[in-house]
């Protein structure tokens, strides 16, 4: 059954990796029971900030979840050959991504059990609804797509015909998941640092650069530990996206940031000042806006310069700087921000709690879990047809 | 001319029928629901919380010692806060630090309803932004929406912290939003907002901004009241004259 006898065979390294991971997860998992008995009020969360770390892993993994699109679009729509061995990579990285994300709204959620609500009482005036519909959509997509070709890569045959508008479909689709998630933000009244037209290009931009950063980073870790190599050639492709859409994200940064610092109209300067400097002596934040600034310097001239990026040391290097520093301002930052000041002008302080933290890495270990799981599954099944 | 008593029923009838009508339609024609926050008259007495207090215990409305725990319907706010667009480094002395009554301002066009993905919370025909804490999945959106501040969450199960029960009221769950309702328990029943009848400086006033004679109507004709951030297209529902 979809292949997961190739999961259950597996090295000593491969099942201590799987029983570290559950074990992080089980831990997540007891936070989460605590929470969900206790309330919400375990979180560090608050009256004025509302959304917290939960809500930006979400915003974040939306990216990651994208930029599946980044592999998939070159291969099936330009037919690049290079892409071949690696766009169920992407696609399967992807499945991860918005699984996490599904996983990081439901743990946000104060009333869990009513969950099927969303769908009891569907609201198309609510961007949150439309959010639903397009990161359940891109889930099926892609879930059919990734098992469908490999099952036809198992057997050896071309893949069905009908694939092949599907995966069309999934082009756009991965550009709208984000373009709504932007939405979430971007058309609030009176939360000035998120009402901004640039937002939903921004995000897309930082998807696409530490989406592909991840799957490059998981391309050299795969091989090294398996037989299979994705090729340097693949590896140097996406390090070209990678820098183009780094470059383009950290441009539209500067965009905000100008007319923000030019207008000083204060409702968007505060954001901005709370971000970088803190107010009233609430300095939570300030380093990590500054990790990121300087992790995302760092990390440019070492794109930029071909020497540098051709060095597989250094690219893995420069990538792991790209998705800190992008998981810092959109999976830290971001959310965090808009609601301080908050709409009263009042400066609540906000950190994570240790459940909180718990219930956040569980989740990111469901997602290397999923990743580990279908990486295994396609490599085996790789292996086999070769 | 003669009158049978056929003909007498039917006169009745339709007389009795036609002034029930009427009455329907009275009732049917919308009503919008505003006050007005007289705020001259609420800062005579600045550490008076009467319609705080009248507010919060007949909604049942938890007490954290926690300040992030908080939950309020109706709370006093610095003026500087209330109406941060409206102040200057000037008005320091004056005005800036006094207390300003807020509260939900029923907006004629909510980011809140928008916002929620389950219509747990909507808008009734007369204005009342209303709340359905049966409903409310408790994601927040809605607060992230609210430009005022106005909505509280459940981040702890309230129960435990009511200083006194009024069980005329429902109690709240953890995990919901909520928010002030305009009373509609108590327009339901033809009686004023509790915040408005506690207040013994008739600084709040309530009525129908449609009917042309209300009080409320009258007094935003004749006086200059502000809202707070009608430039977000909200048209918030609650007047200060000030």
């Amino acid at each position: 059954m979809f292949m997961f006898e190739k999961a259950v065979t597996g090295s000593r390294r491969y099942w201590l990796w799987l029983l570290a991971l559950a074990v992080v997860i089980g831990l997540g998992k007891l936070a989460y029971l605590y929470q969900f008995s206790t309330g919400l009020g375990v979180t560090g969360l608050s009256r004025d900030v509302s959304w917290g770390l939960y809500i930006a892993q979400f915003t974040f993994l939306v990216g990651i979840a994208a930029s599946a699109v980044m592999v998939v679009l070159p291969y099936y729509l330009h037919n690049f050959k290079v892409f071949a061995k690696i766009t169920i990579l992407g696609e399967f990285l992807a499945i991860s991504a918005v699984t996490m994300c599904m996983l990081f709204v439901f743990v946000d959620m104060g009333q869990p059990t009513r969950v099927l609500n969303m769908i009891l009482h569907p609201t198309l005036n609510s961007i949150m609804f439309w959010d639903f519909v397009s990161l359940g959509g891109y889930l099926l997509l892609n879930a059919v797509i990734a098992l469908v070709t490999l099952d036809s890569e198992r057997k050896g045959v071309a893949p069905p015909g009908w694939i092949k508008p599907i995966i069309l479909l999934s082009i756009p689709w991965a550009i709208s998941i984000h373009t709504v998630t932007a939405f979430l933000y971007s058309g609030l009244p009176g939360r000035s640092l998120w009402l901004t037209a640039i937002l939903a290009p921004r995000f897309l931009a930082s998807a696409f650069s530490s989406g592909p950063a991840l799957l490059i980073l998981l391309c050299l870790a795969i091989r090294r530990l398996t037989k299979f190599d994705p090729g340097r050639e693949a590896i140097q492709k996406l390090a070209l996206i990678v820098t183009y859409a780094m470059i383009i994200n950290v441009f539209f940064v500067g965009m905000e940031l100008f007319t923000a610092l030019y207008s000083q109209i204060p409702e968007h300067l505060e954001h901005f000042h709370y971000m970088f400097f803190g107010l009233e002596g609430k300095t939570t934040l300030v380093p990590w806006m500054w990790g990121s600034v300087v992790l995302a310097a760092v990390s440019l001239p070492l794109l930029i310069i071909p020497q540098a990026r051709q060095n597989e040391r250094l690219l893995a290097v420069a990538c792991g700087m790209v998705f800190l520093s992008l998981w810092s301002e959109k999976g830290v930052c971001l959310v965090v921000c808009g609601f301080v000041p908050s709409p009263l002008g009042a400066v609540t302080g906000y950190s994570p709690t240790l459940p909180e933290a718990a219930i956040t890495l569980g989740v990111w270990a469901v997602g290397a879990l999923m990743i580990t799981v279908f990486y295994k599954i396609a490599l085996s099944v790789r292996e086999s047809v070769a | 001319m003669k009158i049978t008593r056929q003909g007498f029923f039917w006169v009745t009838g339709l007389a009795t029928l036609a002034h029930a009508g009427r009455k329907v339609l009275a009732a049917a024609a919308p009503r919008r629901w505003a006050m007005v926050v007289d705020a001259q008259k609420c800062l005579r007495d600045q550490g008076c919380t009467k319609c705080i207090q009248a507010c919060h215990r007949a909604h049942n409305v938890p007490q954290f010692r926690e300040p992030n725990h908080q939950i309020v319907w109706i709370w006093k706010e610095r003026f500087e806060r209330a109406f941060a667009s409206q102040q200057s480094e000037y008005t320091a002395e004056t005005f800036r630090d006094k207390p300003v009554l807020v509260l939900c301002n029923h907006c004629n066009n909510p980011p809140c309803v928008r916002v929620c993905p389950t219509r747990a919370t909507w808008k009734r025909e007369d204005g009342l932004v209303m709340m359905d804490w049966h409903r409310c999945i408790g994601c927040r959106y809605c607060v992230a929406a609210c430009p005022y501040g106005s909505r509280s969450f459940n981040w702890v199960d309230p129960r435990p912290h009511l200083p006194v029960l009024n069980t005329d009221f429902p109690t709240r769950t953890k995990g919901v939003v909520e928010k002030c309702t305009f009373c509609e328990e108590r327009l339901a029943r033809g009686q004023a907002p509790a915040c408005v009848e506690a207040c013994p400086d008739k600084a709040l006033v309530f009525g129908d901004l449609a009917d042309q004679d209300s009080e409320v109507r009258k007094l935003v004709r004749a006086r200059y009241t502000i809202r707070r951030k009608p430039e977000l297209g909200t048209q918030p529902q609650i007047f200060y004259i000030v």
